[in-house]
């Protein structure tokens, strides 16, 4: 039994200790949020934190961390989806089949923890988790509007569409 | 492999369209709801919880609840492409109601099955969720507005024809009377439904609803990971299944021992599921998968494991010269001869790869076998495919089946006719005990290995030029496997595979072959030889026209290069015998700033295809620095003839974009027989960095129903190299990049 603080709230959970943190998260905390995609760390779709850093969970194992330190998962970034980036992916639009989006939420929220304002440099720095679906252009926009940039925002989605 | 139900079901309706008489479901309802016991359906969307109060079905597609929210319910699948919302923007549009109160919920195929398909075809590819559904979905919109209003006019006693409806409430101007739908839904339930084909439709060019920029109406469960995939399916009970199928295509499994796995934790139990499969089943997934990695397995890899990417090109290169499994379709006057004879001769060769889907969400489904009950959960383009899979594979009547269809996690083509998920999953049911519930999850390195790959194509492409650099004849000759012969071949007629010159075709907007080609030169001839490989092939979101595009467009820019004409002005001149194709080459010409100066270092590219019964063009803002190619921006115009959701239009178009643009970044080759490309670390994907700006241009003509999804992606290849063509001088006739280029 090993025990872990997921989302604030402490849980046990009987895994090998070689399991990744995705599956615990995923079969024995049984939150889905956090999505399988790859399992060797390359699309992101698992990404959750530890301790406030970034994390690919499907290569992070379960002895890697302790009782003490926090585990924070899509479900728990914010209460009813009020993360300011959560409100700018609702603003616009950005999800298509929404499988890859956790990850992409979780990136984008721990990039603006870090860089209340990044500039498009930054955010292809940062922002490396796949999205077969191609919603990355609303992924930018919606990122600066979350940063309160409104005028990028509002410069990449400027003739997103145009019926003639 | 060769186990496929009903696999043109991607591009073909599996049912007809409801008839007439049959649409309206009798309801003979008291106390409104459920006439038609429906259970379980899933409600994507903002809300999680699932509604439980009254509502009163009006018709077959639409319910009205007492506070006013209508309910559409959705036939065709949502795998991200927004055909959920367009559909409800067309209901909405002819029932009034008040958009902001709509709400949807999926059907399944039991219950389709068992109301004599009212609901049609459910199947979702091709294009084909809108174009096919949108008459009987307004009529049955238009048709509930009917009774509705009618049972205000009886309660009042008023003529129907005296009233007039606002966002759902009626109101009898003369006697100041209103009331909404939510207040008479039940009386209009108990009315005769109208006669369907009397009904007149609104004028698309007066829509309120359809037509205008929404936002999608199930965006909300995807921002805090509480949408449920099939992925995400836990069931009482439930027990997970890894499965590793034969490595080369064609090989066998012959033995694995249970014996080496006994003690590992899950309880883990190895078990066959075909003559290709073994799956481990075990309490939880991963415990399934490190037993599956732990079980000695051995396989009959067959002949097949000494094929080598090598062989296959050559193999594919035989098609380009001679005649042998070859034939021609266009053949307008004589273009070999014109072209022999001409003052300028230009040749080409080109080639496009295997392609695999990469649905983020690996292939999954999750069945229960239960006495008198077979169920499947499961993401599917096909619902009505994975349901007879799940019938003919148990052995239970379609009567004792149902599939719970998920919203799909990607699917692009992957998950349509070709039901190799489900048939494993039952598979392994059949083995556990009766009502045992098991998940079948494949890994990434299983979904990048097994997948039907877009099928591996070359085009030797010849043209003659006279003394003005006018195009005499053209001659295009695409070589490669077929889809058909693989999945389908009772759709080759005559030997002639016609499906392998989508795009290429003379007809016009005449489904299935409504992909025509463009240009009219005095002689045209286009051939296909087939070179058929072992390793599957299958549709993948736009299907031939993505090579063929590739192939004429870049051929004709060629051309053009070599007339010294414009390339706008070069296309120009050969469309003129269609005014759509052309319409949209001028309008990304237009929006794309054709002709105006570009910052220095960067160049444009333009081409324009037809697929899907739309029309498609684009322009490419490309830099070439050394060998890092940039794309800055794409425009890309699309005339769908009738555009029902702007904002999905666009979602789609940068989705193209992106599926294009990964083509010239990776590619799925054969290394001893099997696929060498098994994950990301191999299989370069898009990023947010190479994504360019898209903007996009909707023209529709109002005068036919074309698709979305999948005919602007075989614009974005050529326009990009075409770009890079005008920045570096030389032509590049390969994807991927072969020639050291990389984007960045």
């Amino acid at each position: 039994m090993a025990t872990l603080n997921v989302n604030g709230k402490r849980v046990e959970v009987n895994a090998e200790p070689d399991t990744p943190l995705l599956w615990v998260i995923r079969e024995h905390v049984g939150l889905t949020g956090t999505k399988f995609g790859c399992g060797i760390a390359q699309c992101g779709a698992c990404s959750i934190y530890i301790n406030g850093a970034i994390q690919r969970s499907c290569v992070v194992p379960l002895a890697a961390v302790g009782p003490n330190d926090r585990i924070t998962t899509i479900e728990g970034l914010s209460a009813s989806a009020s993360h300011p980036v959560q409100r700018a992916w609702k603003e616009i639009d950005v999800p298509q089949c929404g499988y890859c989006q956790s990850g992409q939420i979780m990136a984008a929220a721990a990039l603006l923890a870090n860089n209340p304002r990044p500039s498009d440099a930054q955010i292809d720095a940062a922002m490396t988790n796949i999205c077969r679906c191609g919603t990355y252009q609303r992924i930018r926009a919606a990122i600066h509007l979350a940063a309160g940039n409104k005028a990028r925002s509002d410069e990449i989605m400027k003739n997103e569409v145009t019926a003639v | 492999m060769n186990d496929i139900i009903n696999p043109t079901n991607l591009e073909n309706p599996a049912v007809e369209n409801p008839s007439r008489r049959d649409f309206i479901v009798k309801t003979a309802v008291a106390g409104g709801g459920l006439a038609l016991g429906l259970v379980g359906c899933a409600t994507p969307g903002d809300s999680n919880e699932p509604y439980t109060g009254p509502q009163t079905e009006i018709n077959a597609w639409v319910l009205v609840r007492p506070n006013d929210e209508v309910v559409v319910r959705i036939a065709r699948s949502e795998m991200g492409q927004g055909t959920l919302t367009g559909l409800a923007q067309l209901v909405a549009e002819e029932l009034d109601c008040d958009w902001n109160k709509v709400r949807t919920e999926h059907v399944l195929p039991g219950q389709n099955l068992a109301h004599k398909n009212v609901w049609g075809d459910m199947s979702t590819g091709g294009s084909r969720g809108i174009r096919g559904s949108h008459d009987y979905v307004r009529r049955a919109g238009a048709a509930a507005k009917i009774m509705l209003v009618q049972a205000a006019a009886n309660e009042w006693k008023v003529p129907a024809g005296e009233l007039t409806v606002d966002k759902g409430i009626i109101t009898h101007k003369a006697s100041g009377r209103s009331t909404s739908y939510g207040r008479v839904a039940d009386a209009a339930a108990k009315l005769t439904p109208p006669d369907l084909k009397s009904i007149k439709l609104r004028d698309p060019r007066q829509w309120k609803i359809a037509g205008k920029a929404v936002k999608r109406l199930d965006t909300g469960d995807k921002l805090d990971g509480s949408k449920k995939y099939a992925v995400d399916v836990t069931l009482p009970g439930m027990l997970h299944a890894a499965i590793m199928d034969c490595p080369v295509f064609g090989g066998k499994l012959v033995s694995f021992d249970q014996s080496k796995i006994a003690n590992l934790p899950g309880k883990p139990r190895a078990l066959r599921v075909n003559e290709t499969t073994v799956a481990v089943v075990a309490d939880t997934w991963w415990r399934a998968k490190k037993a599956l990695e732990a079980l000695p397995k051995v396989w009959d890899e067959g002949p097949n494991a000494r094929v080598q990417q090598s062989d296959i090109m050559k193999h594919v290169a035989s098609g380009l010269t001679g005649s042998a499994n070859m034939f021609a379709d266009i053949n307008d006057g004589d273009a070999l001869k014109a072209i022999a004879g001409a003052a300028r001769r230009i040749e080409a060769v080109y080639h496009s790869p295997f392609v695999p889907h990469v649905c983020m969400e690996p292939m999954n489904a999750t069945v229960r076998l239960s006495p008198g009950k077979a169920e499947c959960w499961v993401a599917t383009q096909n619902a009505q495919a994975s349901m007879a899979t799940l019938s003919q594979t148990a052995g239970v009547p379609l009567s004792q089946c149902e599939v719970y269809k998920m919203d799909l996690g990607g699917g692009f083509g992957r998950r349509g006719g070709n039901q190799d998920f489900t048939r494993q999953a039952t598979l392994i049911a059949m083995q556990l005990p009766a009502g045992t519930p098991v998940k079948m999850l494949w890994t990434r390195e299983e979904d990048l290995g097994h997948d039907f790959y877009r099928p591996i194509q070359q085009a030797r492409c010849s043209a003659g030029l006279d003394e003005k650099g006018n195009l005499v004849g053209l001659h295009i000759r695409v070589a490669g496997q077929s889809i058909n012969a693989f999945a389908n071949p009772a759709a080759i007629k005559d030997g002639r595979d016609r499906r392998q010159l989508q795009g290429l075709w003379k007809e016009e907007k005449v489904w299935p072959n409504d992909a025509q080609f463009g240009y009219t030169p005095p002689n045209l001839r286009t051939e296909y030889a087939m070179r058929n490989t072992h390793v599957p092939v299958g549709p993948w979101r736009g299907v031939n026209t993505n090579h063929n595009g590739i192939f004429a467009e870049c051929f004709i820019e060629e051309c053009a290069r070599a007339a010294g004409r414009d390339s706008l002005e070069f296309r120009r001149a050969l469309l003129g015998k269609h005014k759509y194709h052309l319409g949209v080459l001028n309008a990304a010409a237009a929006k794309g700033d054709w002709g105006k100066p570009l910052p220095a270092g960067v160049h444009r590219g333009i081409a324009q295809f037809m697929g899907y019964a739309s029309y498609s063009a684009a322009t490419a803002e490309v830099s070439v620095n050394g060998n890092d190619v940039k794309i800055h921006r794409m425009v890309l115009a699309t005339n769908c003839g009738h555009a029902v959701s702007l904002e999905q239009i666009a979602a789609q178009v940068q989705g193209g974009v992106a599926m294009g643009i990964s083509t010239l970044m990776s590619e799925s080759t054969v290394r001893d027989g099997r696929i060498y490309e098994v994950n990301f670390d191999r299989l370069a994907m898009p990023k947010i960095q190479h994504m360019p700006k898209v903007e996009t241009v909707v023209q529709p003509t109002f005068d036919f129903w074309g698709g979305v999804g999948e005919p602007t992606i075989c614009v974005v290849v050529p326009a990009v190299l075409n770009a890079i063509f005008a920045a570096t001088g030389k032509p590049v006739r390969h994807i991927p990049f072969n020639n050291g280029m990389r984007l960045v």
